[in-house]
C-alpha cells in the first residue's frame, strides 16, 4: 500500500462518519453541533431527540449499509462476470425482488411485507439464474451473464405488466420503489450485520480475486478453485444485493460506479478495494439520501435520482483525469 | 528422478482422441518440449500434466501420487503453468501481476512480506523488467507484457514449470534470452520445464527431450538426439523441410 492508498484510506474513514453526522444534523430541520449531542444523549421532552434517535439515526444508518451493500456486490460481481458493466442488479436480483414488492404494492400489504416478499423475490431470482447456469460446464461467466441478462428482462416485463395494469393510487409508491427509497427502511441491524458477514467474506477470498481477474485458469493454476470461488462470490453478492433492495428497493448507480471509481483512484487490488468500496458506498448513499430529504423539503426525492445526478459527473470527471 | 509422470493417460476432445495410454517419465534436471501441428493437443496435454483438467483416462502422477489427489494449493506450490493468451479483465501494475505468483506461498489472512516483494523484483529483474514494476500492464507492449507473465510463474518459484509458448510475441534476443532462463533453472538446480513450442530450433537448442503428438493420438517421446529428425518433423507437421547443418547442430526450415 503506498501513500497515494494510505491518503485514500484515510480520507475515505472520515468521510464515513462524517456523512453520517452530517445526515444526522441536515433536514427538514437543521441541528446545531450541540443540539445534535444532546439530542443524540437522549435529552428527554425534545423534538430533536425524537427526530434524530427515531427517524433521522435509522434512516441514515441504513442508507450507510444499504449503499456500503451495493458497492461491495457490484466489486464481487464485476470480477466474477469479468465485466466493467456488472452491477448488482444485472443478474436479474432486483427485479426479482421489484416483483415480490410491488405485487405486494398492489395488494395493499403492509411496509413489512412488502419487504418479506421483495427478499423472497430476490431468491427466487438468485435461484433460478444460478440453477440455469449451473447446467452447462464451458464459458461459465458469459453463461451466468446472459441468463442472469435474460431473467432480468423477463422480470423487467413482468414489472411493466404490472404497473401498467395497476390502479393509479398505487403508482406513486411503486415508482418510489423503483427508484430506491430509503424513508421505509426501519431496520438498520439488518442490514449493518449482513454488510459485517460480507465483507467478512469477501475479505477472505480478496487475494483469490486479484488472481480471478487475471482470469479463471490463472486462479487455478495458482492453488484455488474457480468452481469454489464462483459460488461463493455468486452468493455472497447476491445475499448483499437482496438485504440492499429489500431494505431500500432498487437504488441505482451506487454498486456501479462507486468500484469503479475506486479502481481509478486505489488500483485493483482487493484487499484493499473492498473495505473502501463500503466506505465511500456508504457515505455516497448516506450524503445522497440527506440530499434527498432536505433538498425540497418537504418534499422527499427519490434517492436513486439523486445518486445518478451526483454520481454521473463525479465519475465523468474521475474517468477524464486518468489517462 | 521422476518429479511428474504420464501413466497411461489418454486425453480426447469430442471424438478425437489427442493421446492414447501415454506413459511418459518427466524427471528432474529435463527441459521437455511438446511439439505438434495446430490443433494436435499440445495445450490440452499442458492443462493435463498442470492437474488442471481431467484426463479421459490414466492419470498424471505429482511426486508419485496422483495430481487430482492434491490439495489445489499443495499442488500450487509444485506447479508453475504459463498460459498462452493472458486474460487480464482489470488494469494492474508490474509488480501486482508478479506478486499473484506468490499467492500458494501466502497464508489466507496474510499480506505478502518483503521476501515476497523481493522475490516477485527479483522474476521482474531475471526478465529484464527491474525498471518497470510501477507501471501499468497496458502501458507495455506485447513482449514486455509476456515477460510479466513468465515473471509472475518464476514468482511462484515451482520446482515444475509448464510454459505455454512462452516465446509468443517476444522479439528474438528475448526469445533466447527467457527461453535460457528458463531451460537453466531445470538443469542448474534439477527442476523440470515442460514447454510447448512451435520452433522446432528453439527447442532443439533448449530442450533435452521432446514429446510429438501427431493429432490422432499417436506419440513419439525420447531424448530430442533421438527423435528429432527431418522425416518425423516432416510428417508431423505434414511440410516438408530443409535441414541445415552447422558444425553439430541441425537446423529445420519449410521447403
Amino acid at each position: 500500500m503506498d501513500r497515494r492508498h494510505k491518503g485514500l484510506a484515510l480520507a475515505l474513514l472520515v468521510l464515513a462518519p462524517a456523512s453520517l453526522v452530517l445526515a444526522l444534523a441536515v433536514g427538514s430541520v437543521t441541528l446545531s453541533v450541540n443540539e445534535l449531542w444532546l439530542a443524540l444523549q437522549g435529552a428527554p421532552d425534545s423534538v430533536a431527540t425524537t427526530l434524530v434517535r427515531e427517524l433521522r439515526l435509522p434512516r441514515a444508518l441504513s442508507a450507510f449499509a444499504v449503499g456500503g451493500l451495493l458497492a461491495l456486490a457490484g466489486a464481487l460481481l464485476q470480477v466474477l462476470l469479468r465485466n466493467p458493466l456488472a452491477d448488482p442488479y444485472i443478474l436479474g436480483i432486483s427485479g426479482g425482488a421489484a416483483c415480490g414488492a410491488l405485487l405486494s404494492l398492489l395488494a395493499g400489504l403492509s411496509a413489512s411485507w412488502v419487504s418479506g416478499n421483495a427478499f423472497i423475490g430476490a431468491l427466487a431470482a438468485m435461484t433460478l439464474v444460478f440453477g440455469l447456469a449451473r447446467a452447462g460446464e464451458v464459458q461459465t461467466q458469459t453463461r451466468l451473464l446472459l441468463t442472469g441478462v435474460v431473467v432480468a428482462s423477463g422480470f423487467g416485463a413482468l414489472i411493466s405488466l404490472i404497473l401498467a395494469t395497476a390502479p393509479a393510487a398505487r403508482l406513486p409508491g411503486m415508482v418510489f420503489w423503483l427508484l430506491g427509497d430509503l424513508s421505509y427502511a426501519a431496520a438498520p441491524a439488518l442490514g449493518w450485520a449482513t454488510l459485517g458477514a460480507g465483507l467478512l467474506v469477501s475479505l477472505s477470498i480478496a487475494r483469490a480475486l486479484n488472481l480471478l481477474a487475471r482470469g479463471e485458469r490463472v486462479a487455478a493454476a495458482l492453488g484455488e478453485n474457480p468452481a469454489r470461488l464462483r459460488g461463493i462470490i455468486y452468493l455472497t453478492a447476491s445475499l448483499l444485493t437482496a438485504v440492499a433492495v429489500t431494505l431500500a428497493g432498487a437504488i441505482g448507480f451506487v454498486g456501479l460506479i462507486v468500484p469503479h471509481a475506486l479502481r481509478l483512484l486505489a488500483g485493483s487490488d482487493h484487499r484493499l478495494l473492498l473495505p473502501l468500496a463500503v466506505l465511500l458506498g456508504g457515505s455516497f448513499l448516506t450524503l445522497a439520501d440527506t440530499l434527498a430529504r432536505s433538498l425540497a423539503a418537504p418534499i422527499q426525492l427519490p434517492v436513486g435520482v439523486l445518486t445518478a445526478l451526483l454520481g454521473v459527473p463525479v465519475f465523468l470527471y474521475l474517468l477524464g483525469r486518468t489517462k | 528422478m521422476v518429479l511428474l509422470a504420464a501413466q497411461e493417460l489418454t486425453l480426447a476432445i469430442g471424438h478425437r482422441t489427442l493421446c492414447r495410454n501415454l506413459n511418459v517419465p518427466f524427471a528432474a534436471g529435463e527441459n521437455w518440449a511438446i511439439l505438434g501441428a495446430n490443433g494436435s493437443g499440445k495445450t490440452t496435454l499442458l492443462h493435463a500434466l498442470a492437474g488442471l483438467r481431467r484426463p479421459e483416462a490414466g492419470a498424471v502422477r505429482l511426486a508419485g501420487r496422483d495430481i487430482a489427489q492434491y490439495p489445489h494449493r499443495a499442488r500450487a506450490q509444485q506447479i508453475g503453468v504459463l498460459f498462452q493468451d493472458p486474460e487480464s479483465a482489470f488494469p494492474a501494475t508490474a509488480r501486482e501481476t508478479v506478486l499473484t505468483g506468490r499467492h500458494p506461498h501466502v497464508g489466507r489472512w496474510r499480506f505478502e512480506d518483503t521476501e515476497d516483494v523481493a522475490a516477485a523484483d527479483a522474476a521482474l529483474a531475471a526478465v529484464g523488467l527491474a525498471d518497470f514494476s510501477h507501471r501499468h500492464l497496458d502501458t507495455l507492449s506485447g513482449g514486455e507484457r509476456r515477460r510479466v507473465e513468465i515473471a509472475a510463474v518464476l514468482a511462484q518459484d515451482a520446482p515444475i514449470l509448464l510454459l505455454d509458448e512462452p516465446t509468443n510475441h517476444l522479439d528474438l534476443r528475448h526469445q533466447v534470452e527467457i527461453l535460457e532462463l528458463l531451460a537453466a533453472r531445470a538443469r542448474a538446480s534439477r527442476r523440470l520445464g515442460i514447454f510447448v513450442l512451435h520452433d522446432v530450433n528453439l527447442a532443439a537448442r533448449f530442450c533435452t527431450h521432446g514429446l510429438l503428438l501427431d493429432g490422432d493420438g499417436g506419440c513419439i517421446h525420447g531424448p530430442l538426439a533421438d527423435i528429432l529428425t527431418r522425416e518425423t518433423l516432416e510428417r508431423l507437421y505434414r511440410c516438408p523441410l530443409h535441414e541445415l547443418r552447422d558444425r553439430d547442430r541441425r537446423f529445420y526450415f519449410p521447403a
